[in-house]
């Protein structure tokens, strides 16, 4: 009988009381020692990085449900992947209900932190840093949540990433607030993802602030119901340092929000400062492509309540130069390669019109033109994110 | 009566091996708990093997070998499919997207083990097991000792310094529990990959069938493929190469690239039933390749390997650009090449003449 009234109790409270603290020191056999502890966790448990330097050879996994990765802070338990000998990212979490925070990382070989298919996940305050600075050498992503749905990115900090420093690919139900993200070719992307909010980040120093993208011929296409908003992003003027053939190659240096494709995407109250080819560009996409699903241009977007500083001055496309001086100096705040659909401006500036027509037309044949704000209807609204019931308490 | 007699025979060694290598333990029968619950710590506490220094195992152990098989720095593998009493092997379920793989029940193992060098101076690395149990297949590696006595659970894996076939010293990577499933995975559970029945000498199939490893009253056309992947070790150079690529890339990378499997976000899908260009990589743009792209715009551009972005990985060791990801430190200069020519074959459209 007490046995059994034991059970029960333990049956309510469910795992927490269960759930054990695994800590985990740097030093002597730190790979080995923190892989076990990531692999005997058991769901609820949490695994404590002590402060301290971890000398990293191989990627490190987690596969198992609601466990807890727990640094002692960004700068003090930090995973050294510097002589990084073997795969494709620094950690690579699979598993849903994860929560990391509190760590550093720097310099992977690949990507910095991926989690695949990895529901309801958090990432708070971690850090991935590549110490170099921009450098084409460095890994791709910083901070890289693809395939999933429930997505918590906050109070964190990427720099270097040669293709974005937190990007979110191919997911649904996503938050990405309050990090900074410096010196990445992509601050923020957002690509082939849907309900997506990105609020209060800094993006400066990188390429391009933040992408909202959508491309063709992915398992997820047709991305769009995104929020960004009341960032500060500026002085992204970095020269574009990605390798040839990744989309982000192709985003000019000074770019503050890019819109590419995509359908309902609300750029608003923001800070635009110093971005020196656009503060918010909106565009089609112009390579061939067979998918039925695909639609190329930007859709509904809509541009308001922002704050412009200057900007435009140096725009890095070719005939830019030329384009500026027409300008007297810079660029209007916004532009746009003609392509739209249902665009709303409510922000009273001017805005850069390329005047194409189809798209896939080459940028050889713009007709440039200035569009006065173009205000239609009341302000919509996105549906607010939410996440599902319990997820940030377990920041508690 | 043949049948029967040359299992006793393939008995008979076994039992020499075993009496001769160990003493008192049970032996001949593989410890069917250690396959079902649990994460044994030594490789021996399987019983899968009579003579495990010289890999040979017991009954109800079977040897076999793949037509085309994953490169992993050349090293010799030796796999083994064990099958419990009381259960059958049967042909690929037809309503399955698999591949073809033969259904192992629950209750089967499969066992490779790793090892470098020829003769006596064979040096047996690592030995991973896939174990069928009721909840699903679960990956383990073994690690081998010094002494080559008994191999050692390596959940975190490990690194040895190996010297290749091809003469390179390198830090051979042994993949932790994770890295396991993470080739393994397929809709987020772990399969089994090599052993489809495409990928599996007829003669393999035949004798299998015959001995009755598929049960009484099957027929053998249940697991007689309508095709066969070449025979990769005897391919003839410039023969036949279109297939040998198709067969290359099918065991080398689409383990990971395909739906549903750990690269399913690249949108790429190099399975051999995979007959759409796009797929296939052909003028296919990068989704997330970061620097593994190399400065090239598509996977695979038509005629050009050396444009290609698949070629560029394939011939890289850089953690972060070379494909596969895990379980590689060296090129495989035969893959490299059967690849190359196959690229450079191929018309604009992407057909092969």
């Amino acid at each position: 009988m007490i046995r059994a009234t034991i059970a029960v109790l333990l049956a309510a409270t469910a795992f927490p009381a269960l759930a054990e603290t695994h800590n985990v020191a740097a030093g002597e056999g730190a790979q080995e020692r923190l892989q076990e502890a990531l692999i005997l966790a058991e769901p609820g448990d949490e695994i404590v990085l002590e402060a301290g330097r971890y000398t990293l050879t191989d990627g490190l996994s987690l596969d198992v449900d609601n466990v807890t990765l727990r640094g002692a802070g960004m700068d003090e338990s930090v995973l050294d992947f510097t002589t990084q000998q073997g795969a494709g990212e620094g950690l690579l979490v699979t598993s849903d209900g994860v929560t990391l925070r509190d760590f550093g990382m720097e310099n992977p070989k690949g990507d910095g932190i991926k989690s695949k298919g990895a529901d309801q996940i958090i990432y708070h305050a971690v850090r991935v840093e590549w110490t170099g600075g921009p450098l084409a050498t460095n890994g791709a992503y910083g901070i890289y949540p693809v395939e999933a749905r429930d997505i918590l990115v906050q109070d964190s900090y990427v720099r270097g990433a040669s293709d974005a420093g937190i990007y979110v690919g191919q997911s649904e139900n996503i938050i990405v607030r309050r990090n900074r993200v410096v010196e990445n070719v992509a601050g923020i992307e957002i690509e082939n993802s849907t309900g997506a909010e990105v609020t209060e980040n800094l993006t400066t120093l990188n390429t391009g602030g933040i992408l909202v993208f959508d491309l063709p011929g992915l398992p997820k296409v047709g991305g769009g119901n995104v929020l960004v908003a009341r960032n500060a992003v500026i002085g992204n003027n970095t020269d574009n340092f990605a390798p040839e053939g990744n989309i982000v190659a192709s985003v000019p240096a000074g770019t503050g929000v890019m819109v590419m494709a995509n359908t309902r995407v609300q750029v608003r109250d923001n800070a635009l400062v110093n971005n020196n080819t656009s503060h918010v560009m909106l565009i089609a996409y112009g390579e061939d492509f067979d998918d039925d699903r695909y639609q190329p241009r930007p859709v509904a977007v809509t541009v308001g309540g922002n704050i412009y500083g200057s900007g435009g001055t140096a725009p890095d496309f070719p005939g830019g130069e030329l384009l500026t001086a027409a300008f007297g100096g810079a660029l209007p705040n916004i532009l746009t390669d003609g392509l739209h659909e249902k665009l709303a401006i409510f922000d009273p500036t001017p805005v850069l019109n390329l005047g194409l027509t189809r798209v896939g037309q080459p940028l050889t044949e713009v007709a440039p033109s200035v569009m006065n704000p173009v205000v239609a209807g009341d302000y919509p609204s996105l549906a607010p994110i939410v996440l599902p019931e319990g997820m940030e308490a377990r920041l508690k | 009566m043949i049948r029967s007699a040359a299992i006793f025979c393939a008995g008979l060694l076994a039992l020499t091996g075993a009496v001769s290598f160990s003493s008192a333990r049970s032996i001949l029968a593989v410890n069917e708990a250690a396959v079902m619950q649990g994460m044994a710590r030594n490789l021996s506490d399987y019983r899968f093997f009579a003579d495990a220094r010289a890999q040979v195992p017991v009954p109800h152990v079977h040897r076999y070998r793949l037509n085309t098989p994953l490169y992993s720095d050349g090293a010799d593998k030796l796999r083994f499919v064990y099958r419990a009493s009381g259960t059958y092997f049967a042909g690929p379920d037809p309503d399955k997207d698999d591949g073809g793989l033969l259904q192992f029940p629950v209750g089967s193992a499969l066992i490779k083990t790793f090892a470098f060098g020829e003769g006596e101076e064979r040096r047996l690395i690592e030995t991973r097991v896939l174990l069928h149990r009721e909840d699903g297949w679960v990956a383990l590696p073994y690690r081998w000792n010094e002494e080559q006595t008994d191999a050692k659970l390596a959940l975190a894996g490990g690194r040895v310094p190996i010297t290749t076939p091809a003469g390179e010293d390198i830090s051979y990577r042994i993949p932790n529990k994770n890295q396991c499933k993470q080739c393994h995975v397929k809709d987020g559970s772990v399969t089994p990959i090599g052993p489809k029945a495409r990928n599996l000498p007829a003669e393999w199939l035949a004798q299998m069938s015959a001995a009755g490893h598929f049960g009484a009253g099957h027929s053998a056309g249940n697991v007689t493929p309508s095709e066969y992947l070449p025979d990769w070790s005897a391919r003839v150079e410039g023969e036949n190469t279109a297939k040998l690529a198709r067969a290359y890339l099918d065991i080398n990378c689409a383990h990971c690239h395909q739906p549903g499997a750990s690269a399913s976000n690249s949108g790429l899908d190099l399975r051999w039933e995979q007959d759409d260009p796009h797929a296939l990589g052909i003028a296919k743009p990068p989704v997330a390749a970061g620097r593994g792209s190399g400065g090239h715009l598509v996977s695979i551009a038509p005629g050009q390997p050396d444009q290609s972005i698949v070629v560029h990985r394939m011939s890289s060791t850089d953690p972060g650009v070379a494909m596969p990801e895990l379980g590689k430190a060296t090129l495989d200069q035969d893959g490299i090449a059967v690849v190359s020519s196959w690229i450079t074959a191929m018309s604009k459209e992407g057909t092969v003449q």
